[in-house]
This record gives C-alpha cells, structure tokens and sequence, in this order.
C-alpha cells in the first residue's frame, strides 16, 4: 500500500499542476513551488518484490518497471561534479536501445545486431570483460527488423541472464560463465518475424515477444520456464479465444471485451490471420495480483478500410497471469487503428490514491497521446488524459473506455488527410517511462510531431507493384526546437507537473534517484541530470552519438552510486542519422522528414558511458 | 532448401564466379561485369538458378556488352534499394516501376496488368472491378504488412465496400518456400477462393503451371471511380547519375525488344499497352492456358 504512505504528497502536486498547452513551447521547465513539497518520511518505498538497493537486474530495475533506485549518493547539490568513471565500446554502430544491467558486481551489455553480450567486471578499474558472448543471429534477420537492428536488453534471474536475439532466439547464459545454459527458438523470419525486446523474467517464468508487423506477421508473448527455456505457454493477440489464450479467468471490465472469439469476429473474415498486435515492447509484473502486463501492437493490414471493426486485440493492453498465460482481462486503447498508434508501451503498476481512494493502477503512456491510469485488477480506465498535442480525438470516455473520435482524423488509402497529432512514431514511442515513490510522479520521454497522410505512391515489392500512403511528419505545435519533451506527470490527476522541451523527440526511458535526480538523454548526445521536483537542469554532458537507450543507477563493489547510460543514434525516428537519405521525406516511414537536422548534430556510434562523483 | 541455405550457396557461388571471371579476362579495364540484383526467390521474375525472366533478360544483355552477370542477392522487400543499388552492391535492378523515385528509370520495356484468376470449371470470367459477383465470390489478394502500403486490389476492393468476403495472403509469405506469392494462385486451383486478384507475370506464369486449369483476364476498368491505376509500365533501374549505364541499357532494350518481348510471352506475362488495353498477342496469350511451361523452369515442382 505505497498509495496511502504518500498520497500527502499528491495534495502538493495539485496545486501546482499546469495544463497541456500551458506547457507547451516552453524551453525552459515550468516553474513550481517546491519549496514545502518534501515527501513524508514514509515515502519512497519500494516497490515489493524490489531487488538489492544497488543492483539492478531487470530492464526496469524491478519487475514493475519502475525504474527507480533508491540509491542517493549522487544529489541535486553534487551532480554537477559527476564525470566520466570508464567507457566501453561495443563495436557496433546501429541504434543502442536498452540499459545495462548490474548484478553481483558484473555489468551486462546486450548490443544491437549481432546481439554482442558483455559481462563487465566492475571489481576491476574500467570494467575490463569478464566473458564476451557472439551469438550466431542469421544475417538475414537484418532484412526482416522494421525499425532499425535494435535489441532492448537482457533480463537476471537466478544466476541466468536471457535476452532476445533478432532472429527469435531466446537464449539464457550462465551469468558467471558466459555459458549457454539454454536456446530456444521461438519463430522463423522466413515469415518475417523478429525479436527486439527486452524478457522480463517473473518468478520462474521469462516472458517474451515478438516483432515484425510490418511484415504482417501475428502477435504473440510466452512463457518460457527459467530452467530450461521450454515454452510454457504462447498467446497470440488475434484469433480465437483458444489461441489468445481468454478463458474462465477472463473478466474485462468493458462490455465490448465480452464475448465468443471476439479476437475473430471483430475483423472481416480471416482478416485476423493477417498479422498486427506484436509484443514489442516492454512487459511488466505485479507480484501482489500475480498478473504479467503487456501491450499489443497495431493491426494489420495497413489500410484500415480493409478491416471494418474494432481489430481486437490489437492496439490494447492484457493482464496475464504469468504462469499459464491465461487472460484475465483485456483494454483497448485505440479500436480500429488508423494511425500505427501501437499500444505496445509499458504499463507500470503502482498504488496510488485517487479520489481519495487507494486505487491499485497501471500507468501507460499510449502512442495515440493520451496517458492513462486504470485499475489493474479490473481493466476499469480510472484517469485517461492527452500527455501531449493530440487531435485524433477528443477525449476517453471513461464510461465506455472508448476514445471519442475525430472523424476528419482518420487514415483511408488513398484518401488526403492532413494535420494527425500525434504521428504514426506517436507522442512516445517503447522509450519507457519513470516512477518516484518519493514524488509519486510519473516520468515520460514524448515527442511532438504530427504528420500529413497523402496520396499514394506506387512502388515495386516481391516483383509486385504496391501503393505506398505518402507520409510526412513534421514538428508538431511545440514547434521544430520542440520535438520532445520529458514530462512530470500526476496520473491521479491526469495533468501535467513540469515539462522540459528538447529540440529533438526524446527516445531515451529516464531513471530516477532516491535523491530526486532525474537522468536522461537527448537524441543529439546530451545526457543530462535535472531534479525530479523541479524539472531543473543540474548537470549535462554530451556523448559520442545520440541517445535512444535507457540510463540506469548502481551502487559499485566499491560503494560509489555510478550512473551509466548508451550513445548510440539509431531506432525508427534516428535512422536517418544512421545514413538513410534525408532527401527522402517519406523515407523511414515518413519519419525522416521530421528529423532532416539530426545528422548536423549526431552520427553513429555504439558506448557504454559510465559516471561516478570523483 | 532454406532462405540461409540459399543465400550461402548463392553467396559461394558468386565468389567461385567472380575469381573465374577476373582469370579469364584480358585487362584490368574489361574486369567489368552487369552487376545485377536481384531476389533469389521470386519466380517468374528471378531465383538464384537464373530461372526468372528476368535473369534471361539480364543474360541477354549482359551477351551484348560483353560482359559477365554477377548477381547481388537480396529479397526483394522494404528496403532493397537502399540495400543495394544504392549501397553500391550492384548497377542495375532489372524490373522496378518505370518512374521510381528511388533510382533512375529506363524507358519501360514492358506493362502488365492486375489480372483476375478464375478456375476455369467455375466460368465466372471476370472482366471488371464493378462486376456485382465480386459482392459474393470469395476473393483472394495479396496483402503487405501495416507499414503504410496496399496493393492496388485491396484498396480498390475496399474503396468499393468489399471485404467481409476477401481473403488476404502475405505478398512475403514464408520465404523459406518458393515463391511465396504464388499461394494465392495456388489458392484458387484448391478452391480455397473463387478469383484471385494479382499482378500479371506471376500470375500468368503459375496459372499456365496449375494443373487445374485456370483463366487469367485483365482487370479492364479498375481506374473507375478511385484513381487507382492497375497497369504498370516496368523498367530497369539504375543509381541516379548513371547515366552512361541507362543509355547502354536504354539501347539494348531497343535492339533487343523483340526478343524480350518472346520471353515475356514464353513466361506467360499479361502485356498491355500503354493505353491499359490488353495487347492483341497478350490476350491470345493469357487465353490460352499451357499445361506446361518451357523446359528451363523444369527445376521442381510448384504447389
């Protein structure tokens, strides 16, 4: 019950809450009263079931994805001392999502394809590597990945580090020895799969998923036994109940989620068949209710006038339970997505009170903008608000849990469309969110684009001609320096405390610091450390290339607070500086057109960036 | 024999390949060769045992100028062009749309159509996007994944309301199998649908294969209504700039225009004119469904 420990803290983060378009433009963070804010003394549990104050094993640090250390070392009043403690360079060169992990004095590294991973010795000066692991990922895999040959980190338990290989593998090493305790493959690229998440392993189940709706393959997350890597169950996101795994278990709070093979019926025929609803991003747990939490990628096929219907599951949330995959209930964010508004984005399970009532929650920031706060026993959406410039619809029914549409929003091929907030790459993309339990707000990246939906474009694929919606995306109404923004978020209240604006969307996941301190990166290199209060810059230095990956904190063998983060441009709206043609507007998806500066400020690269107080 | 499995022993066999061609050649100077991409499975057009119509073409002209084929292979999805012709693996795309903006286009050297395939025993002989049947018979198509992009029958089905009886099949299908669009053709000769709708050469060429027979016939009026073209003019591509290989590849697909017309028929491609209508031998030709096609393509059996 972490709600009622320090929910006072709410009451003065109320006052000072400030709108979404008051906020946005502003190059400076808001201002607020922070003086009289300091939490109870209560305040700053931890999440249960959280890990060793120092380590941090899980890609969120602990199972709920919070990314929040207690570690508190490093504060608002010293940061601006931190400096470079040691580096290290992966060889590779293609955009460095994730975050290290630290485990009994070992850092481990998961790169980009070839999917390099590093044990890192940190009882030693520099971190010199303890085992290095090559995987034989296919080289045709490379072929197959949509957004860049990324990979978002490796998972620890019980003396095993697994990860994803772009090629579906699923492997787990012993963590001392580099050893492949197991392998297993989970699909083919053949059909056009791949695998770019982070596991997340929950008691002695690794929880996986795959990618790869581009190429119209199905959704799907399993469970793998920590032991011996067998499947233990595997859920797709479209189909029959028997195969996304909905059963006695299933309750959803909504009435449009009852029903015989809704996952079927909701499509045209055997449109279900044809692919969406991937697992790609990150999954998290709840050891209190035992449920697993995960989002579900947009529907396929692209044109949405080719699948009349709500397209369930895609583009929506399931709680699982971790052990049998079995659903207990099910949201929709965006029914008949028209945008590639993925729903894949990281639901974070928190206590929080809200109306004066303790409500037990998950927080996801959606792609299609809005933020939403909804009861994670139930499936009932408490708190649904735009986080950022949005105008595909008005609002979230709370009543219905169903978006209020703005038809002129809509994306029909072949059909001109213009001015959608968010883009298709959304207010935020997989870069995940924050949570302080010391100021009980939500830190997310976001970005501020919109884009035009226009005309059709022939071009030529397996020897066929194919119509291709010309896309472009541009600075949204934060304008071209306001690109992103990394904002304070009140999810009881579903407002806005602070904002910091970037020039560039801000693809990199923060933490958070039993100090206060916030740390992220910026895609043009700047990695910076801002108080978690105020939103005030403290500190900053800037890397070798741009970041898309996620900071994290740890406590050394030798009892210093380091903070480590990658560089390394790359990911679906950094590709461009990966050499893709800037000529190009459409190119990457469209996505180039709204990032035509980033090469003038980054190129690419492939390090690990550790720092430390001297 | 699986994509790897493919592209290693292609990739071996364009090695051995090269070493033999630069021992055989006189001069530095003439160490050239058509350096060609092409996907190694994705017949009728290309495979990496040169089945295609268009590793015949590439052949032919590569004769003319003196010059070895050496192939780049690459599938042929999202992203081939960026990860060929213009990383620098190769000069020349044999077939892309004429006016790609990717790369610098020939003059078109041939225009096929979006076809109707039909079991002949169902005698439904469709002619016309706007024939009410359509409402009703269980259709095939192509799909691609959610990236933004159709195929032309998908979305002039869909802008006509049609799709609670249209069945789609991935246009990347399991690349470990041979010509992954080709289900859809065979779709139709098992009956799984009634009428497939598909781009002309590849659906010339298996139809003539099938063993049930099928009719193929042009889409006439697609454009009706929704500005959705069904004909494409082909060309051969080249890195913008190229000039001096698009003139000499401009030539020879003048010279040689009869004989590329012959392979074209011999692989059954569906030939329009520019005006849309079906050219006078393309109908005589897409009328006529072989039971058997040319002795090159005898390399294992189709589904």
């Amino acid at each position: 019950m972490q709600g009622s420990r320090w929910a006072s803290s709410w009451i003065a983060f109320a006052t000072i809450v400030t709108s979404v378009a008051a906020c946005r433009g502003e190059h400076a963070p808001m201002a607020m009263a922070a003086t009289g804010s300091a939490p109870p003394a209560s305040a700053g549990a931890e999440a249960p079931g959280a890990p060793p104050p120092g380590s941090w094993p899980l890609p969120g640090r602990n199972a709920q994805g919070w990314r929040y250390s207690p570690l508190a070392q490093i504060t608002a009043d010293n940061v601006k001392n931190l400096q470079v403690a040691w580096t290290f360079s992966t060889g590779t060169a293609r955009g460095f999502e994730g975050q290290p992990l630290v485990v009994d004095s070992t850092m481990y590294v998961v790169s980009p394809y070839p999917n390099h991973v590093f044990a890192l010795d940190l009882t030693k000066t520099g971190g010199p590597v303890k085992w290095h692991y090559l995987p034989t990922t296919a080289p045709a895999s490379q072929g197959e990945a949509c957004c860049d040959v990324v990979n978002r980190g490796a998972s620890y338990a019980d003396g095993k580090i697994v990860f994803n290989r772009l090629d579906n593998h699923t492997v787990a090493l012993d963590a001392k020895t580099g050893k492949v305790v197991w392998d297993t493959k989970l699909d083919s690229i053949e059909e056009g799969s791949t695998m770019t998440m982070a596991p997340l392993i929950a008691g002695n189940v690794v929880l996986v998923g795959n990618s790869g709706a581009e190429l119209g393959v199905k959704g799907w997350a399993a469970g793998l036994d920590l032991g011996t890597g067998a499947v233990l169950w595997r859920a797709y996101s479209t189909g029959p109940d028997s195969v996304v795994k909905i059963g006695a278990d299933f309750r959803p709070y909504y009435p449009q989620y009852k029903g015989k093979d809704l996952g079927v019926s909701t499509w045209p025929p055997d449109q279900w068949k044809l692919g969406g609803g991937t697992v790609w991003g990150w999954i998290t747990y709840d050891p209190e209710l035992n449920l697993i939490y995960y989002g579900t990628a947009n529907p396929g096929v692209w044109n949405p006038d080719m699948r009349p219907g709500d397209n369930l599951w895609s583009a929506g949330v399931f709680a699982r339970d971790p052990k049998t995959g079995d659903a207990h209930w099910a949201y929709q964010f965006t029914p008949h997505d028209s945008w590639d508004y993925d729903g894949v984005n990281e639901n974070i399970p928190v206590d929080l009170t809200i109306d004066g009532q303790a409500r037990k929650v998950i927080v996801h920031f959606d792609r299609n903008g809005f933020a939403y706060t909804i009861d994670r026993a139930t499936g009932q959406v408490v708190v649904a608000q735009p986080y950022q410039s949005l105008n595909w619809a008005t609002g979230v029914d709370p009543q219905t849990g169903k978006p209020v549409r703005v038809p002129s929003k809509e994306t029909h091929q072949g059909v001109n469309t213009t001015d959608i907030c968010p883009s298709s790459t959304g207010a935020r993309d997989q870069q995940p969110a924050a949570f302080s339990p010391r100021t009980g707000l939500f830190y997310t990246p976001s970005t501020d684009l919109c884009m035009d939906y226009k005309g059709l474009k022939a071009s030529y694929i397996a020897g066929t001609p194919y119509l291709g919606a010309d896309v472009r995306m541009y600075a949204g109404p934060g304008g071209w320096n306001g690109r992103g923004q990394v904002i304070a978020w009140n999810a009881a209240t579903g407002k806005r405390v602070w904002a910091i604006t970037e020039r560039f969307p801000v693809w990199s996941g923060p933490v958070v610091t039993g100090s206060d301190v916030l740390f992220y990166g910026t895609m043009d290199g700047w990695f910076k450390a801002v108080s978690a209060r105020t939103g005030q810059e403290l500190w900053k230095f800037k890397v070798g290339s741009g970041i898309v990956g996620n900071p994290m904190t740890y406590q050394g063998p030798d009892g210093k607070q380091y903070v480590a983060v990658y560089s390394g441009i790359g990911g679906w709206l950094g590709a461009i500086a990966l050499g893709l043609s800037a000529s190009d507007p459409t190119a990457a998806l469209g996505a180039t057109g709204a990032m035509p500066d980033l090469p003038k400020y980054t190129a690419p690269g492939g390090m690990l960036y550790v720092f430390a107080l001297p | 024999m699986t994509w790897i499995a493919i592209r290693l022993a292609t990739a071996l066999g364009v090695a051995a390949f090269a070493a033999a061609a630069s021992n055989g050649t006189p001069s530095p100077a003439r160490a050239r060769a058509l350096r060609v991409c092409a996907d190694p499975n994705n017949m009728p057009f290309s495979d990496s045992a040169g089945h295609g119509f268009e590793n015949r073409i590439a052949s032919l002209i590569a004769r003319d100028l003196h010059e070895p084929v050496q192939y780049t292979w690459w599938a042929q999805r999202r992203g081939f062009v960026r990860n060929t012709l213009s990383a620098e693996r190769c000069d020349v795309v044999i077939g892309i749309i004429a006016g790609d903006e990717q790369l610098s286009t020939t003059t078109p050297y041939y225009r096929s159509t979006y076809v109707f395939v039909t079991r002949r025993s169902s005698r439904l002989r469709l002619a016309s996007m706007d024939d009410p049947r359509l409402h009703h018979v269980r259709i095939g198509i192509h799909v691609i994944g959610d990236d933004y992009n159709s195929l032309p029958p998908g979305v002039a089905l869909a802008g006509r309301g049609i799709v609670q009886n249209v069945v789609g099949y991935s246009i990347y299908g399991n690349y470990a199998q041979e010509s992954p669009p080709s289900t859809l053709i065979s779709a139709v000769a098992h009956g799984k649908v009634d009428v497939a709708i598909a781009w002309g050469p590849l659906a010339g060429y298996y139809a003539a294969r099938s063993r049930v027979p099928l009719d193929v016939s042009p889409v006439t009026n697609a454009m009706a209504g929704h500005g959705i073209p069904f004909s494409y003019a082909i060309a051969m591509g080249v890195r913008k700039g190229d000039s001096t290989l698009r003139g000499s590849l401009e030539r020879e697909l003048h010279t040689r225009r009869d004989a590329i017309r012959r392979i074209l028929q011999e692989y059954r491609v569906p030939l329009v004119s520019d005006d849309g209508g079906a050219e006078p031998q393309a109908r005589a030709n897409v009328e006529h469904a072989a039971p058997a096609v040319a002795p090159h393509t005898a390399s294992g059996g189709t589904p």
